[in-house]
């Protein structure tokens, strides 16, 4: 089955790419908010939380000191909940920390509509006030239907509206690669 | 994913993954409750009736407080806040409160069968918040929550449950839902007080308490229903107490750091001793906190399957 | 008015099961037999055939217990939709319970039922008088008055009387009349806040049950007595093994005993209430599956001597409950036929057998000069095709009510045609 699929994608970062993306967003990230001082990081469920390790990992061998981590489950928050036929799993939000008057980079896989990050500053903003709110994606594919822009860019990726961009990491049992699927969404 | 069916008015209907699915959902509630903001907006624009023809403070705030920490609207109707009169059928009072565009209905009521046969004569959910002496799934699902977070398998779980389980919604839901889950459950209690057939429904039926006590993990004592008095059931309260009563020394006959549990409210010096019943008081606050978590998970996972 | 009735078999309990043609004249039977037409044109002129060629032809049905609610209830039923009901099943006659508002503890409510039924015109009703007035089991109705005007048995019916004294003074006073004392056996301390039988089915669902006891004791109490008294006992709709046991055994030592059973208590067992099914409820209760045995037992050894429908009309919003607030009772005489086929059907009782139970075996149960075909009869009969099946629709009942928990049940066995007095009072469509 896996190998079915592969002969229909696209790659469009493979393993190296990603790597190089999330040191260079490290550096960005560092950069921006001059050292890991009052830094935090949260991932939305699931491909974020594995890219905000990373990240992490990576921030805290550059700088030394450590950054908080979080994962958020924006299911709750999710415009579209009162429209489904079936209610999507809800996981835990685990942010062991008062994120008010912090820095915090919200970290995504794919930033394309803009819907997912709206819930996920509605979900952060419900557990307290931070000082900032910045965004870090692996990739912008484009075609946003809210005001929404990423702080932090892996590579911007031009696709058509109805093809289906998937980031596959390690932490799932994949290769890390970025692919556009053909066939439009799963 | 979500229920399969429109309404949770027994636990007997359920399987065990959607038993599973549900405390699991009430885990990640329990994060909201634990917040400063305990608000998310998953309901939003929903709206739950609480219909109540049973007076029962605690359970029908539970709900209130779940609906309102989803983001729902919440209205609480009961029989004297009503326009329910005399002769007006549960049915069609229930549709005046449906034409309001309830989405999920919480019914309490004196009759077995109310939440079922409301179900069936409406188009909202409607989730059984008790029903005589049949069925009270939250109570059961909040109760398993709970007895989950200190023991997280339910196969090779003891629990005995003491009591007038005859008489006890709370009884035939928890027994329902852990031989559901592979738990063994002791009903235990005067024979006037263990129905017919009881241990067709999976549970053993014990008449002496301190052998039923021996090995439990979980010793779930129900609330004695004082008016059933005199109606030879029990000689007294007296002798029931002393024969049925939680005492230390019996607590000492189940497996150590077993867990007490109580529907609430308790009868001190009736069925639980008072120096037993403020040991173990934390736990009946854990139940209370996780009746809510349970509930929202209840109410997220049934406006789905609308 | 001269009518032949050709082709069929007919039954005639005791008499007459076999290919024959029945002669009807002026109301009565006139004759059973072989080549009738010849003789009846030379006499009367014209006459009207009627061909029931494949089909039985069968006394008219006697039932029992009914309850017609009229007076005092007649949004459920009226004797005049009771017996277009009646007639729709098969039933010529049928005897009316005094549970009535007023209860039938009178002369005058006898006689007002009567005129009802008159005016209605479609079958025989006999009346039940009340064993105390108002049925309250305290003092002894007027009984004598009651036979006077109508009454065929006395019966308190749901209210069975309590007080053993009371019960025995009723089963002497009725000998005096030769009357039955019908008894619908309940303990009703026994079966205090019941509401469908004691079992598994109920601790699952939570209702309180009634137990099989509560019927048992009460059986055994009544036999007791009528061993005492001598009097004629009629027990009302039997539901349990121990019922069963214990009239057996009473007969056996020649004690004036009959039993009813209902259709519902041999087609359906307890687990019929799941989903908290008002349809399903009725008194005595559906009981378990050893109990529907017992039944079918007492029936093909003779035990139960009669089918009777217990027939409780019920409108919608009534039954439309809670279980434990909705009112007892079902439906019965549409259905009945096509249920008590199904047990010859099943091997419990052979055709005649089954005939007899709806027919002679009540009859003489009450003393009624009904349910056969002799010569000089009231030609109350029906026709019946035994193996036309069809299904159960209550919104076609006659039946002012349709509270049936057999809706939709695919039986076999069709009334085609009932006659009262040689007059044609149903027609199937």
């Amino acid at each position: 089955m896996m190998q079915h699929e592969k002969k229909h994608e696209k790659l469009i970062m493979d393993g190296h790419e990603v790597a190089r993306a999330l040191t260079r967003i490290a550096h960005e990230i560092l950069e921006r908010n001059k050292g890991v001082k009052g830094l935090a990081l949260v991932g939305i469920r699931t491909g974020g939380v594995h890219l905000a390790h990373r990240l992490a990992k990576r921030i805290q061998s550059i700088e030394g000191g450590t950054v908080p981590i979080g994962d958020l489950d924006i299911t709750l928050y999710r415009d579209d909940l009162a429209l489904r036929k079936d209610q999507p799993v809800i996981r835990k939000t685990a942010i062991p920390f008062n994120i008010s008057d912090l820095k915090v980079v919200l970290v995504d896989d794919v930033l394309f509509t803009g819907r997912t990050i709206r819930a996920a500053m509605d979900g952060l903003i419900d557990l307290g006030r931070p000082a900032e709110i910045q965004l870090a994606v692996l990739v912008d594919r484009g075609h946003r239907q809210l005001p929404i822009k990423a702080t932090y860019i892996g590579k911007n990726i031009p696709t058509s509206r109805d093809e289906n961009v998937q980031v596959f990491l390690e932490e799932e049992g994949e290769e890390d690669r970025v692919v556009i699927l053909n066939g439009g969404a799963p | 994913m979500s229920l399969k069916q429109k309404d949770l008015t027994t636990i007997a209907t359920l399987t065990p993954d959607e038993i599973m699915l549900i405390l699991e959902t009430a885990d990640s509630f329990k994060e909201v409750s634990g917040r400063e903001i305990k608000k998310v907006p998953a309901l939003r624009g929903k709206t739950v009736v609480n219909f109540f023809f049973e007076p029962s403070t605690r359970t029908r705030t539970s709900f209130e407080l779940a609906a309102k920490r989803l983001s729902a609207d919440v209205i609480n109707f009961s029989p004297s806040s009503s326009s329910v009169v005399k002769g007006e059928t549960l049915l069609d009072t229930a549709r005046n409160i449906e034409a309001m565009q309830a989405d999920i209905i919480v019914l309490r009521h004196q009759a077995a069968g109310a939440a079922e046969t409301l179900a069936r004569g409406v188009k909202s959910s409607v989730i059984n918040a008790g029903d005589g002496w049949h069925e009270h799934p939250t109570q059961a699902l909040l109760d398993l929550f709970t007895m989950r977070e200190k023991h997280p398998t339910f196969k090779g779980l003891t629990v005995a449950i003491v009591g007038d389980i005859a008489h006890s919604r709370v009884a035939r839901s928890n027994i329902y839902a852990l031989t559901k889950m592979g738990a063994e459950v002791r009903a235990v209690g005067p024979p006037t007080m263990i129905p017919a057939f009881l241990d067709r429904l999976g549970a053993t039926v014990h008449y002496d308490m301190d052998e039923a006590l021996r090995g439990v993990d979980v010793i779930m004592m129900l609330r004695l229903q004082l008016e059933r008095q005199g109606r030879a059931l029990f000689p007294t309260i007296r002798e029931y107490s002393r024969l049925y009563g939680l005492t230390a020394d019996r607590v000492r006959l189940a497996n150590a750091g077993a867990m007490i549990m109580h529907p609430g409210p308790i009868n001190r010096g009736v069925e639980i001793a008072p120096d037993v019943a403020d040991s173990f008081s934390s736990v009946i606050l854990d139940q209370v906190t996780n009746g809510v978590a349970v509930r929202m998970a209840v109410l997220y996972l049934l406006a789905g399957a609308n | 008015m001269t009518i032949l009735i050709t082709g069929g078999r007919v039954i005639d309990p005791g008499r007459l099961d076999g290919p024959a043609e029945v002669l009807i004249e002026n109301g009565k039977v006139a004759a059973v037999g072989q080549n009738l037409l010849a003789a009846a044109s030379r006499d009367k002129g014209s006459v009207t055939v009627v061909d029931a060629t494949g089909k039985l032809v069968l006394p008219g049905f006697v039932d029992l217990h009914v309850h017609f609610r009229e007076p005092g209830f007649e949004y459920k039923e009226t004797i005049a939709t009771g017996g277009a009901s009646a007639v729709a099943g098969g039933f010529t006659s049928v005897c009316c319970m005094p549970n009535t508002n007023p209860v039938n503890d009178s002369q005058s409510v006898t006689e007002f039922m009567l005129e009802k039924a008159r005016a209605a015109g479609n079958c025989s009703v006999f009346p039940v008088g009340a064993i105390t007035k108002g049925s309250e089991g305290k003092e002894l109705a007027e009984i004598g008055d009651l036979r006077r005007a109508g009454c065929v048995a006395i019966s308190d019916d749901g209210r069975p009387v309590m007080n053993s004294m009371v019960m025995r003074r009723a089963m002497e006073y009725a000998l005096a009349f030769d009357m039955p004392v019908i008894d619908h056996c309940e303990d009703l301390h026994l079966s205090e806040g019941g509401c469908m039988n004691e079992g598994l089915v109920s601790t699952e669902l939570g209702l309180a049950g009634i137990p099989a006891a509560a019927e048992d004791v009460m059986v055994a109490r009544n036999i007791a007595l009528a061993e005492l008294t001598g009097a004629r006992l009629h027990l009302a709709h039997v539901s349990t093994a121990g019922s069963v046991r214990m009239v057996r055994e009473a007969k056996a030592r020649g004690i004036r005993v009959t039993a009813e059973a209902c259709p519902h208590h041999f087609s359906l067992t307890e687990e019929a209430v799941r989903g908290f099914n008002t349809l399903a409820k009725m008194n005595p209760p559906l009981r378990a599956w050893q109990d529907v045995q017992a039944i079918k037992e007492g029936l093909a050894d003779g035990t139960i001597d009669v089918i009777a429908t217990d027939h409780a009309p019920h409108a919608g919003q009534d039954k439309q409950r809670e279980f434990s607030d909705a009112p007892f009772g079902i439906v019965g005489l549409e259905t009945a036929l096509p249920l008590t086929l199904a047990l010859v059907e099943e091997g419990v009782l052979t055709l005649a057998q089954a005939v007899a139970k709806l027919t002679s075996e009540p009859a003489k149960a009450f003393s009624l000069a009904k349910g056969s075909l002799a010569p000089g009869a009231d030609a109350d009969l029906v026709i019946v095709d035994q193996q036309q099946g069809w299904e159960v629709d209550p919104s076609r009942f006659r039946s002012k009510s349709k509270n049936t928990p057999f809706a939709g049940w695919k039986v076999k066995g069709l009334v085609l045609r009932t006659f009262v007095a040689g007059r044609v009072v149903y027609e199937s469509a």
